[in-house]
């Protein structure tokens, strides 16, 4: 690595677009913010002209709109409905197709090309959300080839929110809001400039195609305040006081017959969940029934058929649903995987059609609230 | 019969892409009970067939094209070297369209997965094989093993409960194990014409049991939540250790390699952490309704 990560780099913020252009120039095919039907998505782009530029989201649960800013910040948002999930796990995978011969049926692996993505705005919520996904795909007996493939090529671009949304709350969950780890590249946006770290040797190969220098004193201070800025704005809290054992010796609490009471079972927040990765797979053959495709699909633990077994269902009311997602989030993600599987991006609250808010839930069991 | 143990396989090499699988041919179909039959199924590939090994306990997905995959436990000698044996009843769509299939047909496999039965802990010890209708299946792998080197272990019984009599899972093989060293015993819940033995449900056979040694007694049992959750007690009020008695549990199984989600049983994959569980490390977890 030729620059120490402590070492800010300045950007004008116009040759944000040297950026992207070099990108390009490796192959990349550039995934960032941009605004689709009234909302901020993760989507191709080419130019900085397509990010919200002076755009931010209004948060609250079951909330989300866009309005202008005062200013013109180019990442001056929180999160939308869609995470990086939807580009590492993507939602529709074929993993396995069957064919009919003369010998009987033959299985083999699909072979498409794997998408080479950068991700440009990866906030440190997500950041955390992708570590996460990395141990659930890749760190256990069997790996997920179908993610290994996409994240082995994917270059990240972080980027240190300046700002909160009202259901934000990475700081509980020690996941945000600076982007410590696990990007190339992660930039802090000043009003004319983005200053720019690097987080590996890839990122700082990239880096040193564009017109940089290194911040002053003074440049440094104003980013380290908007992002501090960041901190402050942060209200929403989750006590995570020994939540594990809090939620698993409280299986039978009358607030998950409460919750259910409300929760639609919709799925909304499994979907936009950055680290949900429940997914089913589904037999789609063609007409004569001599080809299959083997169609994995995101799935949702508040699916009736989720739990189908032997003619019944394990989990036939919400409460017992309600009660796998959040037991499972916060609680035995745990036992599993070594750290909690909520980052604390505030998405379940926000999409949540009635406004259900876990940290609301799990204070209640916790006996905080009635 | 004395031969060297079931080796404990390496873990097997790990797929490239875990959801593919093998070829597999139908050899024969032995009708068993009803809705219930025995698939002999053989490794189209052969150098599959020379490197694959199973633990008792352990299971397979069968995959048929165009209708999906299904978890099925392993009932085949461990030993096996050719085809293996699994006893599959009538359920949802997948073991219907298996019920149509005639031998020489071909279908998908993948396995084996999950934790095994704890056959070495069964060593120098009293063993209680305990199943209910069809959970016979899983156990019989371990059945074969206590016979192929009987005399590693003590005492050895095997208590098969089942609706009626006609439902009493692979009653073909009772006499030879018997004669073999095996004290089975079977109950029916509800007696049928000249049935002239037992009548009520199989913890009732553990009940009645003389348990010389319960400290030294080792307990598997597999069979309907009700049916195990009544064989554990029976077993702790006889004073059995927590851990050493074994269950085998059940979930939705779609992928078996703990990727999908789908068969969690309290913080718990059953794909990975089961099918067979020490009943201390999943009991808080078997009595919540929904979980």
């Amino acid at each position: 690595m030729s620059t120490s990560a402590a070492t800010e780099l300045f950007l004008a913020k116009p040759h944000l677009q040297q950026l992207l252009n070099a990108l390009s120039a490796r192959g990349y095919c550039i995934i960032g913010p941009t605004i689709d039907q009234s909302a901020i998505v993760y989507a191709e782009i080419r130019t900085v002209d397509e990010l919200p530029q002076g755009w931010t989201d209004q948060q609250e649960p079951a909330t989300y709109r866009l309005v202008r800013r005062e200013d013109n910040a180019w990442f001056g948002y929180a999160v939308g409905p869609h995470s990086w999930k939807r580009y590492l796990f993507p939602p529709f995978a074929t993993v396995a197709v069957a064919d009919r011969t003369a010998a009987g049926w033959q299985m083999s692996t699909p072979h498409e090309p794997v998408p080479k993505y950068a991700f440009l705005g990866v906030r440190a919520c997500e950041l955390a959300a992708i570590k996460i996904q990395d141990k659930v795909f890749l760190e256990g007996a069997y790996v997920d080839p179908i993610y290994r493939a996409r994240r082995e090529q994917a270059f990240v671009i972080a980027v240190n929110c300046t700002s909160a949304g009202a259901n934000c709350f990475c700081t509980s969950m020690n996941t945000g809001p600076r982007c410590t780890t696990g990007f190339d590249l992660a930039l802090t946006e000043l009003p004319d400039a983005f200053l720019v770290e690097v987080g590996s040797d890839s990122g700082g190969e990239v880096l040193a195609e564009l017109q940089t220098r290194v911040a002053d004193v003074e440049e440094q201070a104003a980013a380290e305040r908007a992002r501090q800025q960041a901190v402050s704005q942060i209200t929403k809290r989750l006590d995570t006081t020994d939540i594990r054992n809090l939620l698993l010796t409280n299986l039978e609490h009358p607030r998950w017959a409460e919750v259910a009471t409300r929760c639609l079972s919709c799925t909304n927040c499994t979907m936009v969940c950055p680290t949900c990765f429940c997914a089913s797979v589904n037999e789609v053959s063609d007409l004569q029934g001599d080809h299959v495709e083997r169609q994995r699909q995101w799935d949702s633990c508040f699916n009736l058929d989720f739990s189908y077994m032997n003619g019944g269902h394990i989990r036939n009311d919400i409460r017992s649903r309600y009660r796998q997602w959040m037991t499972h989030k916060l609680a035995s993600w745990i036992d599993q995987f070594g750290s909690s599987g909520c980052v604390g991006c505030g998405r379940c609250i926000t999409w949540c059609p009635v406004g259900i808010d876990l940290t609301e839930e799990v204070a209640a069991i916790r006996g905080e609230t009635p | 019969m004395n031969s060297s143990p079931v080796t404990a396989p390496a873990r097997p090499p790990v797929p490239e892409n875990p959801w593919l699988s093998h070829t597999v041919r139908i050899e024969q179909i032995v009708p068993e009970i009803a809705e219930v039959a025995t698939y002999e199924l053989a490794f189209v590939d052969s150098t599959i067939a020379a490197t694959y090994q199973f633990q008792p306990g352990q299971f397979n997905m069968l995959y048929l094209p165009g209708v999906g995959e299904v978890a099925i436990s392993i009932s085949a000698d461990p030993r096996s070297r050719e085809r293996w044996a699994h006893t599959i009843r009538v359920a949802g769509s997948v073991t219907q369209s298996l019920a149509r299939l005639q031998p020489g047909a071909t279908l998908g496999l993948r396995g084996p997965y999950g934790n095994p039965w704890p056959v070495a802990a069964c060593e120098g010890r009293d063993v209680i094989l305990v199943a209910g209708g069809i959970g016979l299946a899983p156990l019989r792998p371990v059945i074969y093993e206590l016979l192929a080197n009987r005399n590693r272990y003590r005492k050895v019984t095997v208590l098969v409960g089942a609706r009626t009599p006609e439902g009493l899972l692979y009653p073909g093989q009772y006499a030879d194990w018997k004669a073999a060293g095996i004290d089975l015993q079977t109950t029916v819940d509800r007696a049928s014409p000249g049935w002239l033995g037992n009548v009520g449900v199989v913890p009732q056979l553990l009940d009645r049991m003389a348990l010389p040694a319960p400290q030294e007694t080792v307990l598997l049992v597999c069979g309907p939540e009700v049916m195990m959750h009544f064989t554990v007690k029976s077993a702790q009020r006889r004073g059995v250790p927590v851990e050493n008695i074994w269950l085998s549990s059940e979930r939705n199984m779609q992928c078996a390699v703990r990727l999908c989600g789908h068969c969690q049983l309290g913080p718990t994959f059953v794909c990975k952490d089961g099918p067979v569980y020490r009943f201390d490390q999943i009991a808080p977890f078997l009595k919540v309704e929904g979980l």
